[in-house]
């Protein structure tokens, strides 16, 4: 699957036996599961090998709007610094054009490289309402069904609740983001929610999967079944089906609106979740607002042939672009799992090591968490960390 | 006056992302209906549960009911044990929707009293009091503040 190596990462990082440990499992449930099932998730041995060229991958770079440019220079100044086999083909979008060409150009890179990291692209109000999200047509088109966000309480950040992990995997292509509106009668807007059978029992299985393997006990699915009984109801069905075939793994469900209350109150009950787009959305911003902010969690959204990675909230954070006060932690993490993706494991580390001990150690704080440290000024100590590491790196 | 109000769009998970980190830049929030649902529930958590939030449902020609929000607890249901924090303070909204701010005042006063005193509270907010002395206690305070 093409989740499991870059999630379990962070928990290496956090406590390096137990990763270690739980990567050893990995690689024989990869196997059991292959025989038992005939249609299997896991396809690792499916997934076509991400472009590799002379040892070098290339990864596709789509700068976005807002913070996501300056970013993602950030995270290309320390690849490069930290002599990191990888080169990025930057394919810019264009927000403010109607015509879909630069996002197509994007897709086609993708499909391409087969990888990519990206910031936000600005999806403007005041455009027309038949011009399509430019981050939803992405991921609809590379079908990146899964949505995995890993919240964790860090040592280094205060925040009132402590002990959170939680993982959040959320159904990325249909629900509410159908994009299926219209106007039958001028003033009554019908607005079209989609839950298919099929994209829920996968979404289902992707997450007991991804529970199984990092060894998590239990799998909470969200809903609002009881209003929505057919659209709700099928998803929820689906994941009872799914939780059947996983007797190992508790599984129990719960109303999107006690979630975000129990959410606030005591979030250490989570453990995994999986839920419906729009649920999915408000839980993972309520999370990421419990573990100290959009500027800390990255994201990533796997399909079976793709994986794009950017930060878990997706902001494109237009009030503090340009004035180098933006937190790089959340876009330099997902770099992070997009280097387990592609398999390189060390650099992986090393720069996750480096932005956590930043964060946690030396309190180098942004203003998103209180403190007064620069952009620059936190990715200059990621640097220093990197290198005091002994590794080969080029100068800062 | 009405010149002096703002009014800012914000989209549903930046607003519950904002809710969670600081809460208090938040005044008056209006929505549509499920994300009124998860947000009420949201904030609800954030001041203490359903057992101390009160609400209302106002219809046209200015009908309406005032409800809590929580469940019936049938576990707990004619045992003296239940908080009515949330059924007052629904009825305190009923007496300034029906113009009587007075008495509304009053009993909102004494309840929050009570409460910030810490000495007869109900099980759910940490004390070991019965529904019954929790009113009692309210009633007392509305008594000295006439």
């Amino acid at each position: 699957m093409a989740a499991h190596s870059a999630v379990l990462s962070v928990s290496r990082i956090i406590n390096p036996i137990w990763g270690r440990h739980l990567g050893n499992t990995v690689k024989v449930f990869g196997t059991t599961l292959t025989s038992h099932r005939n249609k299997t998730l896991h396809v690792s041995d499916n997934i076509p090998p991400p472009a590799k060229y002379g040892g070098r991958h290339t990864v596709t770079l789509i700068p976005g709007d807002g913070i996501g440019p300056e970013l993602l220079s950030h995270v290309v100044e320390v690849f490069r610094f930290s002599c990191v086999p990888v080169d990025f083909e930057v394919v810019h979008v264009n927000s403010a054009l109607e015509a879909e060409d630069d996002i197509d150009n994007a897709i086609t890179a993708i499909r391409r490289n087969g990888v990519a990291l990206k910031g936000n692209i600005e999806t403007k109000h005041t455009m027309p309402p038949s011009m399509k999200s430019r981050n939803n047509l992405l991921r609809t088109s590379l079908d990146l069904y899964a949505n995995v966000m890993h919240c964790q309480s860090l040592p280094g950040v205060q925040t009132r609740h402590r002990n959170i992990d939680i993982m959040i995997i959320r159904e990325n292509t249909e629900g509410e983001y159908s994009s299926l509106e219209h106007e039958s009668v001028s003033g009554v807007v019908e607005c079209l929610k989609i839950i298919t059978r099929s994209n829920s029992l996968r979404i289902a299985e992707y997450a007991f999967q991804l529970a199984r393997e990092k060894g998590r006990r239990r799998v909470t699915a969200v809903h609002k079944a009881n209003i929505m009984k057919l659209g709700d109801g099928l998803f929820l069905q689906c994941c009872r089906e799914v939780a059947s075939g996983y007797p190992d793994i508790t599984f129990d469900s719960m109303i999107v609106d006690n979630t975000t209350m129990q959410l606030v109150s005591k979030p250490q009950q989570f453990d995994v979740m999986v839920m419906p787009n729009l649920y999915g959305n408000v839980v993972s911003n309520v999370c990421a607002g419990l573990v100290g902010g959009p500027g800390l969690v990255p994201g990533a959204n796997y399909g079976r042939d793709y994986a794009v990675f950017e930060t878990a909230t997706r902001n494109t954070g237009k009030s503090v672009a340009g004035k180098n006060i933006a937190n790089p932690t959340a876009m330099l993490l997902a770099s992070c799992m997009m280097l387990d993706h592609l398999k390189l494991y060390n650099y992986a580390n090393l720069i996750r090591n480096a932005v956590l001990t930043t964060m946690n150690e030396t309190r180098l704080h942004t203003a998103d968490l209180g403190g007064q440290g620069t952009t620059s000024e936190v990715v200059q100590s990621i640097m220093r960390i990197i290198q005091s590491k002994g590794q080969l790196t080029a100068d800062i | 006056p009405a010149g002096a109000l703002r009014s800012t769009p914000s989209s549903t998970p930046g607003t519950t992302r904002g809710m969670v980190q600081d809460p208090t830049q938040f005044d008056v929030l209006v929505m549509p209906n499920l994300y009124g649902d998860i947000l009420s529930d949201l904030c609800a958590g954030l001041i203490g549960g359903l057992g101390v939030t009160p609400s209302g449902n106002i219809g046209a020609n200015g009908v309406a009911i005032f409800e809590s929000v929580h469940g019936t607890a049938p576990d707990i249901a004619g045992l003296d044990l239940a908080n009515p924090t949330a059924l007052l303070l629904s009825g305190v909204m009923m007496l300034r929707h029906m113009g009587l701010h007075q008495y509304a005042a009053k009993i909102q006063t004494a309840c929050f009293d009570t409460i910030k005193e810490k000495k007869v509270l109900t099980k759910d907010l940490g004390g070991n009091s019965k529904c019954s002395e929790f009113t009692t206690e309210i009633c007392r305070r509305v008594q000295d503040l006439a």
